[in-house]
């Protein structure tokens, strides 16, 4: 069967603006609109850039916006996007392109440093495992699933319109260390999304749930911080009325 | 930028390429200790080493009562005794260590009930021994050092693409990259330079690999002169998903999964009298084609189902819930409800970049060094895996070996002064580069690429004959001559991937002449190497190891002795 592509080019050297350039080609309806694009770069237009390489979804490198909805090319057939005669590809939303489907990542990559993105445990480790419970474990699957695809804050309309905000991609890598049983720098980084890049900016407009490829529960993720924020403070005024 | 070169150069101590598990280990055991710097291809955390679903496997003895022993004479006899045993002495005896410690470092493994690390079955190994999470094994334990490495600000050039290495005076003391971003070559100078490139499967035209996969480091080793270690050795996983190669996990059958053909047999039961379903993959590779090849496949074609229906769903979703949703999203099938349909695809390189149980990449059967250059992870051959790697062995490697060549590094790099290489190297680079960018060829590297990863699937895959391989090595010398007229597309220089696919293809044509070379040489069946015309092993004549060298009309073959130290060779059965 053939389908259409109208796909959203840009090259810095030449393009004031970007422009929309249309390819047919014969496809199978079990390839991926990553095979698709393999395709055209490789039968029609090797001038076609876009990031990829694992192809199936996993590496989180060929996140891009497939008739208007930010998915990854590997990971959407094109049988399942079947009504859809022309199919209109787009670089990730509100990231600086680069040429044609490549974004700049950097920022994005930068704002996941904020939240001190790396697991802290100072007390001297036993000689074997650290024990953490099935239940603990599960309390971090969601998170722990994220592949960095940048969909979701890509896909988040208070990051469109407020750069300051952390995102949902930063604060689900924040829940993942928060939540872990066997972290020990809670308390600082509950401190550094005390703030007003933090999770209190999310409008629960559930976009980042809808887009993320490894269906996790981003906004859930975000309210789970969102409460623990507000019990640590509850706490620690607790604390300190106590004390005296 | 330096005063005499029209190049940005870069001074680093240490130059790791590579930022899969292999590189990123490296790099953290150096840390402050030196100044290095990683130079990876893609972001760091869209290695390859991500997508390794099983476990890593450790004796630990969580479920079952193991020990380093056990796990070593598994791996000695899962790799048909190809493997030097000295080295995989060491894999095995630090593999407890090596897990406890991606635990410190926030690795969030499943879980027992108790709170240990979770361990299930897998292929060839005759305990319970795969630490996992659940199928996101590798995609955690990357982003884990990734983590590590950002806390300790390592230095990455992400986007970098390496073309050679830079050897003067005998040793290597740098390489050239051209910058995918921007374009434009970068000249780094350092004191060692680790390969950590990772694997080849792009080489076949079904495989469980990346794109990205395509043995850049091992065709540059090979360039620069050092010889390739047992290339024939290409192991095939045997669940790959039908038509597509991407890989269902061997913990899929580890978790009481069955491969069964056109009857609803139970095949593995005639092949594997005691390990069944989970006896090493070469051998299971080996059964589903010969099921096919006896019209036993499904519907008589070539492939066969994989079964989980048995395990219940809340095991699959609980156990296996990326399997699931693959199979869900790629085939719209329901593993629960229905059986999958699966066909071996190309999945691991047992061979490469031959070097010693620290790193150090050593050319030949005297253990002679090649100075300033390591190697580690599966772009390397220590040989851990010999004929025939066993699963959860190759997480374990990559981690227990990158963290060996890291220290390595450290000590050797002591006293060493700054080098300052000449710029030849980058300049022929250029030359090649600007060549691809405005040349003006008649063959396009897909055609020819295409070609080879059709035709080596055909000749130089599961089974091997002489007739199939002389076939290989004179279609690939008509590839190479084509891949000399090659044209490109993309004439820009910012994001050209069209230009990165021409070198590519150009390590893919280099390796697969050594892997040809290897298999019409090897006249006998050994591990995942099977010659019809040889079926049996002949450990009188081939109880060594290859070395393809790199000569002027195609690879030269040489051999090296085996280490065997506590198990000798005995018969193979499962
Ligand atoms: C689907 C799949 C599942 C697997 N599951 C398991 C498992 O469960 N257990 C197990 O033990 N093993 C498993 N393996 C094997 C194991 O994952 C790999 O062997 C291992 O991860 C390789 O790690 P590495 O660090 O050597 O290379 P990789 O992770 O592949 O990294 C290679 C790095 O080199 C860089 N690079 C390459 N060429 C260049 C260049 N020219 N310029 C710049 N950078 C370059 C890349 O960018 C990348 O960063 C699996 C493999 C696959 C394919
Ligand atoms: S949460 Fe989902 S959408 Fe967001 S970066 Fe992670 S995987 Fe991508």
């Amino acid at each position: 069967m053939e389908r259409r592509f109208r796909i959203l080019r840009f090259n810095p050297l030449y393009d004031v603006k970007p422009h929309y350039q249309e390819y047919r080609i014969k496809v199978q309806p079990l390839w991926s609109v990553l095979d698709c694009l393999n395709e055209i770069k490789w039968k029609l237009d090797g001038s076609l850039s876009y990031r990829r390489s694992c192809t199936h979804g996993v590496c989180g490198s060929d996140a891009m916006m497939i008739n208007g909805r930010n998915r990854l090319a590997c990971q959407t057939l094109v049988r399942d996007l079947k009504y859809t005669r022309v199919i209109r590809i787009e670089p990730l939303k509100s990231f600086p392109v680069i040429k044609d489907l490549y974004v700049d990542t950097e920022e994005f990559f930068e704002r996941n440093l904020a939240v001190k993105p790396w697991f802290v445990n100072q007390t001297p480790p036993p000689e074997r495992e650290r024990l953490q419970s099935p239940k603990e474990r599960q309390k971090i699957d969601g998170p722990t699933k994220c592949i960095l695809c940048a969909s979701c804050t890509s896909s988040c309309p208070t990051f469109w319109f407020d750069k300051a905000y952390l995102g949902p991609a930063a604060l689900l890598k924040a829940h993942r260390f928060i939540f872990d049983s066997r972290d020990e720098a809670q308390a600082e980084r509950l401190a550094i999304l005390n703030d007003r890049t933090g999770p209190y900016k999310c409008h629960t407009i559930f976009n980042c749930v809808e887009t993320c490829p490894k269906e996790i529960n981003v906004t859930g993720a975000i309210s789970d911080l969102k409460k623990k924020i507000l019990w640590s403070k509850i706490r620690r005024k607790e604390k300190k009325t106590e004390g005296g | 930028m330096s005063l005499s070169s029209p190049f940005p150069v870069h001074r680093h101590d240490v130059l790791i390429l590579g930022a899969g598990g292999a590189g990123l280990r490296a790099a953290l055991e150096i840390g402050e200790a030196a100044d290095v710097a990683v130079i990876s291809k893609v972001f760091p955390t869209r290695s390859h080493t991500g997508a390794a679903q099983g476990g890593v496997a450790a004796a630990i003895g969580n479920v079952d009562e193991d020990s380093w022993e056990h796990h070593m004479f598994d791996t000695v006899k899962g790799g048909d005794y190809l493997g030097d045993q000295d080295a995989i002495e060491v894999l095995c005896r630090e593999a407890p260590e090596t897990v406890y410690e991606l635990e410190h470092m926030g690795v969030p493994f499943s879980r027992l009930e108790d709170g240990r690390i979770s361990q299930r079955a897998f292929g060839g190994h005759s305990a319970v021994r795969a630490c996992h999470a659940a199928d996101r094994t590798g995609h955690v334990i990357l982003q884990t050092l990734y983590e590590h490495c950002l806390r300790k600000k390592v230095r990455f050039y992400q986007e970098f693409f390496v073309i050679s290495l830079i050897k003067e005076d005998g040793r290597i003391q740098g390489l050239a990259a051209w910058d995918i971003l921007k374009g434009g070559i970068h000249v780094f100078h350092a004191k060692a330079v680790l390969l950590a490139t990772g694997g080849y499967g792009r080489t076949y035209k079904t495989t469980s690999n990346a794109l990205a996969n395509t043995g850049d480091g091992m065709a540059m080793a090979y360039e620069a002169g050092v010889p390739l270690e047992d290339m024939e050795f290409v192991q095939f996983h045997p669940t790959g998903i039908y038509k597509m190669g991407i890989l269902i996990t061997e913990a899929a059958r580890g978790e009481g999964g069955i491969l069964i053909n056109r009857n609803g047999e139970r095949f593995m039961e005639r092949y594997a009298p005691s390990m069944k379903d989970i006896a090493p993959r070469d051998v299971v590779s080996r059964a589903i084609y010969t099921e096919i090849r006896n019209r036993m496949g499904i519907d008589g074609k070539d492939y066969v189902y994989l079964d989980l229906r048995h395990l219940g769903k809340k095991k699959i979703l609980e156990k296996l819930p990326e399997i699931h949703s693959f199979v869900q999203t790629y085939l719209g099938i329901d593993a629960v409800r229905e059986p999958v349909p699966v066909q071996p695809t190309c999945h691991y390189a047992m061979g490469g970049i031959p070097t010693d149980v620290n790193g150090r990449v050593v050319v030949d059967d005297k253990e002679t060094l090649f100075p300033g250059l390591y190697a580690a992870g599966e772009c390397a051959c220590v040989s851990v895996h010999g004929a025939n790697r066993l699963g959860c062995n190759s997480l374990l490697d990559i981690l227990v070996f990158g963290k060996r060549a890291g220290e390595k590094i450290i000590e050797e790099i002591r006293g060493i002064g700054v080098s300052e290489p000449s710029d030849k190297t980058a300049q022929e680079v250029r030359l090649r580069v600007e060549d691809l960018l405005e040349g003006s060829g008649n063959e396009t590297a897909v055609g020819i690429r295409e070609r080879l990863q059709e035709m080596m699937m055909v000749r130089c895959s599961v089974f091997r004959n002489e007739k199939l391989l002389k076939e290989a090595e004179s279609e690939l010398k008509k590839l190479k001559l084509r891949y000399a007229a090659v044209q490109i597309m993309d004439h820009g220089r910012i994001c050209n991937t069209d230009l990165l696919e021409a070198l590519e293809l150009g390590s893919l044509l280099s390796l697969a002449e050594t892997i040809v070379a290897g298999a019409l040489a090897r006249t006998e069946s050994r591990g995942s190497h099977f010659r019809e015309d040889f079926p049996v092993r002949d450990d009188a004549g081939f109880l060594k190891h290859t070395l393809a060298r790199k000569g002027p009309e195609g690879p030269l073959v040489s051999y090296k002795p085996v280490r065997i130290t506590r198990y000798q060779p005995m018969e193979r059965t499962y």
